[in-house]
């Protein structure tokens, strides 16, 4: 799916400007504490895409680069106290040296065994955290929140600018990744990898990129999260869910293009928000996975797959 | 140009304790067409997965245009001009016929085109194969023969200087055959070595200028195509003894 | 003292790395022979121990019985379960990345409605033996860990005599390295690797009752066992069972030494070390060849 740049800033523009008006207007916190959490998820899916779906090489450890990303945040901000933009700056670079890492070790392999490796990274990071006793260990750690809230009502209205920001600009990098010369070598790399090979496409090289730059963007996701529920363990950050949504939406959305993974945090996150709301948190948990098992059997191209399939059908008649 | 384009010494490969290629030599001159002939298991595929980087030799050396080549990865050796074609064809399966060419074109042919430029190179390729009208069809959706034109035709859009066409005729029709064989003598026109490997002797008789027959990863006799069909080795070779 | 409790971590490390090689056991038949990379298989194990647990407390029944009775039931659903991953996977070529997730999904829906239904509390079995202890000299060693032992080294030799002597056994090795030269014998490589999986599944309704067997067990136990049983089979060389074996042992004396001398927390990082090690290195194994 190429949408072509006159359409796409726009939109991004409009967006940001919308939620800037939301947060004028909208007087119920509840609106952006949930739609952080579905943000989040936009920028997490995007960023497992960009490997997953561009080159085919599955990661199962995303818990684990998002829990870097937030446990950054929390040393870097007890020892010295940064703002936040530093913070996230250096949250991206410690998730993505640690997706470069992973990928370097394992990305030679098949695919297989860099979803295995993604996983035992992630546990062995949670392990690490959990008896790392200056990030809080398996107690956790308290954050503060920030009295300076800049120009908004409240200090969430800001998380929420913030994280609308990081995921336009997520959605910007997948969109240039993916329409770009190494876009098509992305491709080549998941239609045939050999064939790529023998065709000048650097596929180490590529998928190397591709795997630090989606370690930095799940640090990224993770780096503001303990200002937004400031208290942080490594339960909660390492959270299953987190690994399992960063797999579900995209494939539930579509795998094959950049935004096939936002229509999947869109809904998939939606849905999960109004369930744990009206029904509790674990039938979430069964929802979302009982849905990634039925769209991988049944719908494997996503919701955008289906979408292009159905357009093509009519084109035919 | 005296100076062959390809130079191997002494290739050597090992699959664990199987001897695959036991100290083979052969050269290669510009422009030249060669046939690769054995038995199976002969070690001919294996050999040019080693010329072409996607298995490295244990030992010997391997220069192309006069550079060691033997240490780099494949998509260099793609990049410097050596292209390969798949015994089962391996086109891109989520692109169209045209997306196909494109790739090559953008990453292994040498000068750095802009976006429209590179189209229009792949259609010029898509005319030398006729599928001008073929070009937004999923590559996925193509018939047997025509993927292997498809495979031909890719690799010509790397802009080689040398091809590898590994067996693109095996289980083609006789006038398919023929097909094939024509777009192989379109691109020697142009300049472009080929190493041909092939079972089927009537495409090989024809289209070499000199022939190479391994047996058991050793090369057992080198010659025009009528020495090698008078040479008692290699009858003994195919038929056994 | 530091000799005696080195010698009582490296004897819980042999018993607990045997049973361990249980574990492994079926992974080691999908993923080394198969090639299905089944990352369910330990939440299949939390299963069978969850089968062993409720049977145990209504009908009292001993857990290892309880394993080998339910044997054939999850034969069958193994044998379902390759079927429904050959139509929507394999035939259609897709296995790479939607099989993976596939498996991730099931793993993750196995793991909530166990949640769901039984909550995060841990549960145990009863058993005579359970809390006895032998002693060797200084060496002491717990029923509850011995038994286990001697019953997968029974289940461990019993899969191996079947893959090594039977025509079915042998046709499941042989799917794995030539396809095309078992359909040319006239064996079905779908229904073989049917069996297969139908086996390896099986061998996780007595593992899971001898996990439980060796203490509580509570849903998320599945994932710690990941790293592993993951180890253990690529360590010892895919699809090697004497391989598993001797993988199962080293990293069950390493974990047992690591939580005498460091602490129990950082045992579940031994696994996965191992694993990250092996992947890095030596991604063919102990044995398996370059």
């Amino acid at each position: 799916m190429k949408a072509p740049l006159l359409t796409f800033w726009p939109c991004a523009i409009a967006i940001f400007a919308a939620g800037f008006i939301f947060t004028l207007i909208a007087d119920n916190e509840f609106y952006f504490f949930a739609s952080y959490v579905v943000l989040q998820a936009v920028i997490m899916a995007t960023a497992w895409n960009i490997l997953g779906g561009f080159t085919g090489y599955v990661n199962f450890g995303s818990a684990g680069f998002f829990a870097v990303g937030a446990y950054t945040t929390i040393a870097l901000n007890k020892a010295f106290g940064l703002p936040l933009p530093f913070l996230i700056l250096a949250a991206a670079i410690c998730s993505g040296i640690v997706g470069l890492a992973a990928g370097y070790l394992t990305l030679r392999l098949k695919g297989v065994y860099f979803a295995i490796a993604t996983l035992a990274m992630s546990i062995v990071f949670e392990t690490i955290a959990n008896n790392w006793e200056y990030v809080g260990g398996a107690s956790g750690a308290y954050i503060l929140t920030p009295d300076d809230s800049l120009f908004f009502d409240s200090y969430i209205e800001l998380l929420f600018m913030l994280i609308l920001t990081l995921a336009i600009g997520s959605a910007a990098v997948a969109r240039y990744m993916s329409s770009s010369r190494m876009g098509r070598g992305l491709a080549a790399i998941r239609d045939d990898e050999v064939a790529a090979e023998c065709n000048g496409v650097p596929t180490l090289k590529l998928k190397l990129i591709s795997a630090s730059v989606m370690g930095a963007m799940m640090g990224v996701a993770g780096a503001p999260y303990p200002f937004f529920v400031t208290y942080v363990d490594p339960v909660s950050a390492f959270n299953l869910l987190i690994a399992v949504n960063a797999i579900a939406m995209p494939m539930i959305g579509g795998t094959a293009s950049w935004i096939g993974p936002i229509i999947g945090a869109l809904l998939v996150g939606g849905a999960q928000e109004i369930i744990t709301v009206t029904i509790s948190s674990e039938m979430n948990l069964l929802v979302v996975g009982v849905m990634l098992v039925a769209f991988i059997t049944l719908a494997p191209k996503g919701i955008v797959g289906l979408y292009q399939d159905y357009r093509k059908k009519r084109r035919r008649q | 140009m005296s100076e062959p384009i390809l130079q191997v010494d002494g290739m050597t490969k090992m699959f664990g304790g199987f001897v695959a290629l036991d100290n083979v030599s052969l050269h290669l001159d510009q422009g030249e067409r060669l046939g690769l002939i054995g038995p199976n298991g002969s070690g001919k595929t294996t050999i040019i997965n080693c010329i072409s980087g996607a298995l490295n030799n244990d030992a010997g050396s391997v220069l192309f245009r006069g550079k060691e080549i033997h240490r780099l990865p494949a998509y260099l050796r793609a990049q410097m001009g050596i292209a390969r074609s798949f015994q089962i064809p391996r086109p891109f399966r989520s692109m169209t016929v045209l997306e196909n060419l494109c790739l090559p074109i953008e990453y292994a042919a040498s000068d750095r085109l802009d976006f429209l430029n590179i189209q229009k190179q792949g259609m010029e390729v898509l005319e030398t194969i006729g599928f001008v009208d073929r070009a937004n069809d999923l590559s996925a959706d193509l018939t047997q023969v025509d993927l292997r034109k498809l495979e031909l035709a890719r690799a010509m859009a790397a802009k080689p200087t040398l091809l590898v066409s590994d067996e693109a005729m095996a289980g083609l029709s006789h006038s398919e055959v023929d097909e094939i064989l024509e777009i192989l003598m379109v691109l020697n026109d142009r300049g472009v070595a080929v190493i041909m490997i092939e079972h089927i002797m009537r495409a090989v008789m024809r289209f070499s200028e000199r022939i190479i027959v391994l047996d058991a990863g050793k090369k057992i006799a080198e010659g025009t195509p009528d020495e090698i069909v008078q040479n008692p080795d290699v009858e003994r070779a195919y038929l056994g003894q | 003292m530091g000799l005696e409790l080195f010698l009582n971590a490296v004897v819980a490390g042999i018993l607990l790395g045997g049973f361990y090689a249980a574990v492994a056991l079926g992974l080691s038949i999908t993923f080394g022979q198969l090639d299905i990379v089944n990352i369910a298989h330990p939440a299949f194990v939390i299963i069978g121990s969850y089968t062993a647990f409720i049977m145990n407390e209504h009908f009292g029944l001993d857990p290892l019985l309880i394993g080998v009775l339910f044997t054939p039931i999850f034969f069958i659903f193994g044998m379902g379960l390759y079927r429904f991953y050959y139509v929507s996977f394999e035939r259609t070529g897709q296995e790479s990345l939607s099989g993976l997730a596939f498996f991730f999904g099931i793993m993750f829906i196995i793991e909530v409605i166990l949640i769901l239904a039984y909550g995060v509390d841990y549960r145990l079995v009863e058993a005579d033996y359970i809390g006895e202890t032998i002693h060797f000299g200084f060496i002491s060693i717990p029923f509850r860990m011995l038994v286990p032992f001697l019953a997968a080294a029974g289940m461990t030799g019993a899969v191996y005599l079947y893959l090594s002597k039977t025509f079915t056994g042998r046709a499941i090795l042989a799917v794995a390295q030539d396809r095309l030269a078992l359909q040319l014998m006239g064996a079905d490589p779908v229904k073989i690797k049917q069996i297969a999986l139908g086996i390896a599944i099986a061998t996780t309704a007595i593992a899971g009752a001898l996990l439980i067997i060796i203490g509580p067990v509570e849903p998320s136990v599945g994932r710690l066992y990941i790293g592993r049983v993951f180890a253990i089979v690529i360590l010892g060389g895919m699809g090697s069972i004497s391989g598993t074996i001797t993988a199962a042992l080293m990293i069950g004396i390493v974990e047992s030494i690591v939580a005498t001398f460091y602490g129990p927390s950082w045992a579940p990082a031994v696994g996965f070390s191992i694993l990250l090690l092996t992947l890095a290195f030596r991604p063919q194994g102990l044995f398996g060849r370059a």
